[in-house]
């Protein structure tokens, strides 16, 4: 399917499913094979070859995000090997900007879906909750990119973020109670101060082929 | 607390305005070489030849009336002293003269104060009527009680303005300016900025110059380039007025930043085309040359404006490196660097208004991490109280000034200028806006079209450049500073109080009045790494792109020159939880209670969320070292504050700040605190008897005012007591370290060497699962409110130095 640009009706169904325009879908199907090196499909390595994502702090889970199955809504489960053009596509399209013409009921949908993709990424092993673990990591991988800190700072932030999560979504807790992690509804809570649909997109259009990547 | 605070009230009163009429006495010289002479200055009251000649020529504000009758009296009082023929040494002599100008400011200063004091004090008023037209009508108020008495009110000039009183406002914007909405927005705001105010000038005064040929009714003698000089003026938004507005509307932030970035960027283009067409206005012929040379004088004035504001801003950071001795004078850096910016920008006829953003906006993140909390505290202050006292004078000084004024009114004139301002701004704004959506990934709905072109007030700015323009070359200045007037008290009164019920009525997004939680901060640097890659993946170097790269550069060079010691490697993450801690531990010391902990982190403990963590966690409250440690310190600084009053005054240094040895020993205070946690852990293990009811520890620390209530409620909880009845040792943390180990009731035992002034008991020995840290915050909502009221103000309230509450402009 990766190299299928040549057939219109492909693109169109494409299109369609994703969301994105013919040229923005022809700009980013250049993309992938810049980043596949002409193969069909990309793996982890292929993300190697981005030299910009290298100083990234968050790398790994970037890079993991895409072969996660539950963001390319194949299974509520596991990781792939590889994706080919659509899959890349699917990915892509968590990005894409709100529409004006959106009801409610979209948006919402919409919303909720860019929040599901950044969930997914916290809830690395895939229980439903962000754990006090999942979190700890995330803090640290933040952080990774000031070698001089200490491991100790991370989690002191880590948990005192938790324990904010935690009087948030549940509120007076008795001490026997335990919190195990933030679900996704606590998580929806969270965002609510941060305007996500007004956050969290990328343009697609004018994109340059970048000439230093292979 | 309060009857201390009251106490100190008087002193911390005077030094402001000391400072004020210091800095204006001083700049009076400066002043007067500036070319005040060309300025049309409204006649000095006083009619005595021998007094006037005394006084400075120049003199700043013309007395109002009732400084002469004020001294009257004491006149009186001295006359006995004087006998006539025989010169005896005059024991009570009077000198008006001597202390007039800062007498005359000092007390129009105080006029605008008690004026800003009485509209909070009855609040059913400026609930319904802005603040600004309230002290409009102050001023016409005051300005006509002058010409009652007969003497001429003064009029706002346009140098005191530009040089003294717009400053603070504009610094006050660009330090605090709110740099990610501000820069995520720049693109729209710098096309209504550039792009509208151009468009409103030309075609106001396109069309004025219309009017003027067709009507017939005495206006054919005003020329296209004056018509265009008056549209150039008349245009622009004013930042004053659109802040005075639009902080009591609270408004959300995009439309906020929209209308104000706007109008304080559009200075530049307001600048130039002032400059440009009064020039032109002395030419026969305007050449092709003298427009391509006025375009290029747009970018010289904007691009310069902001290399100079850069430069001093990059200079102001470099020097609060090496401020870490002499505190005292750290605050002052940051506005003399300002000040001097802005004088710089000026001096080169450069926009002085985007040289202070500039400065302000470069300087604020390097200095904030040199200089002590202290001193930001005082930063803060100073600009808050300098801003909102020359907003408050300059629209005092507009009434005083339209009473004052000679006024030429032309119905067509005025009228048609109102409705042509109203149309080009709609215009402007809708046409823009269509343009501009098409780029916006947030488009702009009609809604926040509607606001944005309602919000275009003009102000001050407008009334300053009009009074400067020359009376020979204009002759019409009368009728445009009338027109001017109008247009302003149009937008102000009309505009400004009709825009709060049309918020409310279109539902209009308000802002959210959040205080940022450190998982928001959490989530929004994941997004914005999250973002940068994705963006690196599909490779379109957009704006996230871009900022990474700069925040990248900025750590590895600026931040290593600018920023002094260990905190030049902290991660903006880590600076913004200690920040939060501190405002948490701070609230706590206020709130006057460790029961109350205002923050949501309380109400759960590290048990509720981590059940698997070992024993040893289990026990110390959540969050513990670090938080512990600020509480600590903060319960320490209150401690010692008491303390530091009887200590001999020393006007050079400031007391070691228990602040930034918090910071600076973070680290090694966090492995202290480890430490304390496993000795605490053995000693926790065998359970100690009630020692320490909440009464008999309340009456222990009821000498002090700032006495922590354990909440009584908490029967198995470990309870953090804090015992500051220590002796008036003025010397040292550690001794009062040492001496409270001695006051503390435990049992002897090896860990109280760590705890520094903080002993905590438990009372039982808990059952596992038990132990919450601390008690869950009862009146959550009135600890909300301080908390929002703590986010706005940083400041170690308690401290009585700086007790004083800061009252915010928008209430």
């Amino acid at each position: 399917m990766g190299s299928s640009n040549s057939m219109p009706e492909e693109i169109q169904e494409l299109a369609d499913k994703t969301g994105f325009t013919l040229e923005q879908i022809e700009h980013l199907h250049r993309r992938f094979k810049q980043i596949s090196g002409d193969q069909p499909t990309i793996r982890k390595e292929s993300f190697d070859r981005i030299p910009d994502l290298e100083f990234n702090p968050i790398r790994s889970k970037i890079v993991r995000a895409f072969f996660d199955k539950r963001n390319l809504r194949q299974a509520s489960v596991g990781l792939t090997d590889e994706i080919n053009f659509e899959d890349f596509l699917t990915i892509m399209s968590y990005f894409r900007p709100i529409e004006m013409n959106m009801d409610e009921e979209q948006l919402d949908h919409f919303r909720k879906e860019k929040l599901k993709f950044l969930f997914h990424m916290y809830d690395s092993d895939n229980d439903g909750k962000i754990t006090l673990h999942e979190y700890r990591k995330v803090v640290e991988e933040l952080l990774s990119g000031n070698p001089h800190l200490e491991k100790e700072s991370a989690r002191s932030i880590a948990d005192g973020a938790m324990m904010e999560a935690a009087s948030i979504c549940v509120g007076q807790m008795e001490p026997d109670q335990v919190y195990e992690g933030i679900t996704f509804e606590d998580f929806l809570k969270m965002w609510q101060g941060i305007d996500i649909d007004t956050k969290m997109h990328v343009r697609f259009l004018n994109m340059e082929p970048i000439a230093h990547c292979h | 607390m309060q009857a201390r605070r009251g106490r100190r009230v008087p002193s911390l009163r005077a030094l402001p305005f000391l400072f004020i009429v210091a800095a204006l006495l001083g700049l009076l010289p400066l002043l007067h070489s500036h070319g005040l002479q060309h300025m049309l200055t409204s006649e000095p009251p006083y009619r005595d030849p021998a007094v006037l000649s005394a006084i400075e020529p120049g003199d700043v504000t013309a007395a109002p009336p009732d400084v002469s009758q004020e001294i009257r009296p004491l006149t009186n009082h001295s006359s006995p002293g004087h006998s006539k023929p025989r010169k005896a040494f005059p024991v009570l002599g009077i000198d008006y003269t001597h202390v007039r100008i800062p007498f005359e400011i000092s007390l129009w200063i105080l006029l605008a104060c008690l004026m800003k004091l009485g509209f909070h004090v009855i609040p059913s008023v400026s609930n319904i009527v802005p603040e600004s037209c309230l002290l409009i009508v102050v001023g016409l108020l005051v300005g006509g009680l002058i010409k009652g008495v007969g003497e001429s009110p003064p009029i706002l000039k346009s140098d005191i303005f530009f040089l003294f009183l717009l400053p603070p406002i504009i610094l006050d914007a660009g330090y605090f300016l709110p740099l990610r909405q501000f820069t995520e927005n720049l693109g729209t705001i710098l096309i209504f900025a550039v792009v509208g105010t151009l468009w409103n000038a030309f075609f106001l005064g396109g069309l004025m110059y219309a009017v003027c040929q067709i009507s017939g009714t005495g206006l054919n003698h005003i020329g296209l380039l004056a018509n265009l000089l008056f549209g150039s003026i008349i245009s622009a938004v004013d930042p004053v007025a659109v802040l005075a507005v639009f902080e009591e509307i609270h408004i959300n932030e995009l439309l906020h930043i929209l209308v104000f970035g706007e109008s304080l960027l559009n200075d530049a283009v307001t600048v130039v085309l002032y400059h440009l067409f009064e020039e032109y206005a002395n030419f026969d012929q305007v050449t092709v040359t003298d427009i391509v040379l006025g375009f290029l004088s747009f970018f010289v004035v904007s691009l310069g404006g902001v290399f100079v504001g850069v430069v001093y801003g990059v200079i102001a950071a470099f020097t609060s490196r090496f401020t870490s001795h002499i505190r005292v004078i750290e605050p002052l850096f940051v506005f003399l660097y300002s000040y001097m910016a802005y004088l710089s920008a000026e001096l080169f006829h450069l926009s002085g208004i985007m040289a202070l953003i500039a400065s302000g906006v470069v300087m604020r993140p390097y200095v904030e991490a040199n200089i002590s909390h202290k001193s930001h505290t005082t930063i803060k202050y100073f600009l808050k109280m300098w801003s909102s006292v020359s907003e408050t004078l300059i629209f005092i000084f507009l009434g005083v000034s339209t009473v004052a004024g000679q006024h030429y009114w032309n119905w067509t004139f005025v009228i048609s200028t109102l409705i042509f301002c109203l149309i080009a701004r709609v215009l402007g704004v809708l046409g823009l806006t269509w343009f501009i959506n098409k780029f916006r990934i947030v488009k702009l709905t009609p809604k926040d079209q509607f606001i944005i072109a309602y919000g275009g007030l003009r102000g001050a700015i407008a009334f300053s450049l009009g009074y400067l323009l020359d009376y020979e070359h204009f002759g019409m200045r009368d009728m445009f500073l009338t027109a001017i007037i109008t247009v302003i008290f149009f937008t102000v009164f009309v505009q400004g109080m009709t825009i709060r019920p049309l918020v409310d009525l279109l539902a209009v997004k308000k802002k959210q009045e959040t205080k940022r939680s450190i998982n928001e901060e959490i989530h929004t640097q994941f997004l914005d790494h999250l973002l940068t890659g994705i963006e690196d993946i599909c490779g379109h170097y957009g704006h996230h792109h871009w900022k990474d790269k700069l925040n990248r550069f900025n750590k590895k060079y600026m931040k290593k020159c600018l920023i002094a010691g260990e905190r030049s490697k902290e991660p903006q993450l880590i600076a913004f939880y200690h920040k939060m801690e501190m405002k948490q531990a701070i609230e706590l010391v206020e709130s006057g209670g460790l029961g109350k902990i205002p923050s949501a982190i309380s109400t759960v403990s590290m048990q509720n969320i981590n059940p698997k963590a070992l024993p040893v966690e289990r026990i110390l409250p959540a969050l513990s070292k670090d938080k512990e440690e600020e509480i600590r310190k903060i319960l320490r600084n209150n401690l010692q504050k008491t303390r530091q009053r009887l200590r001999s005054y020393n006007r050079h240094t400031l007391v070691a700040d228990p602040y930034e040895e918090a910071w600076n020993q973070m680290l090694l205070r966090r492995q202290k605190a480890r430490q304390l946690e496993q000795k605490m852990n053995n000693f926790l293990t065998v359970p100690s008897h009630k020692l320490d009811s909440p009464t008999m520890s309340r009456a222990r620390i009821g000498s002090d005012p700032l006495a922590y209530e354990p909440k009584s409620d908490s029967e198995n909880l470990p309870i953090i007591t804090i015992d500051p009845a220590s002796p008036q040792s003025p010397e040292s943390v550690d001794l009062v370290n040492e001496e409270l180990k001695g006051m503390s009731r435990l049992p002897p035992s090896p860990e109280e060497e760590e705890e520094e002034g903080l002993v905590m008991h438990v009372k039982e020995s808990s059952s596992p699962g038990t132990d919450d840290v601390f008690t869950p915050g009862a009146g959550d909502s009135p600890s909300n409110q301080r908390m929002m009221r703590c986010l706005s103000d940083p400041g170690p309230r308690p401290d009585p130095e700086e007790g004083e509450p800061f009252i915010p402009k928008g209430q």
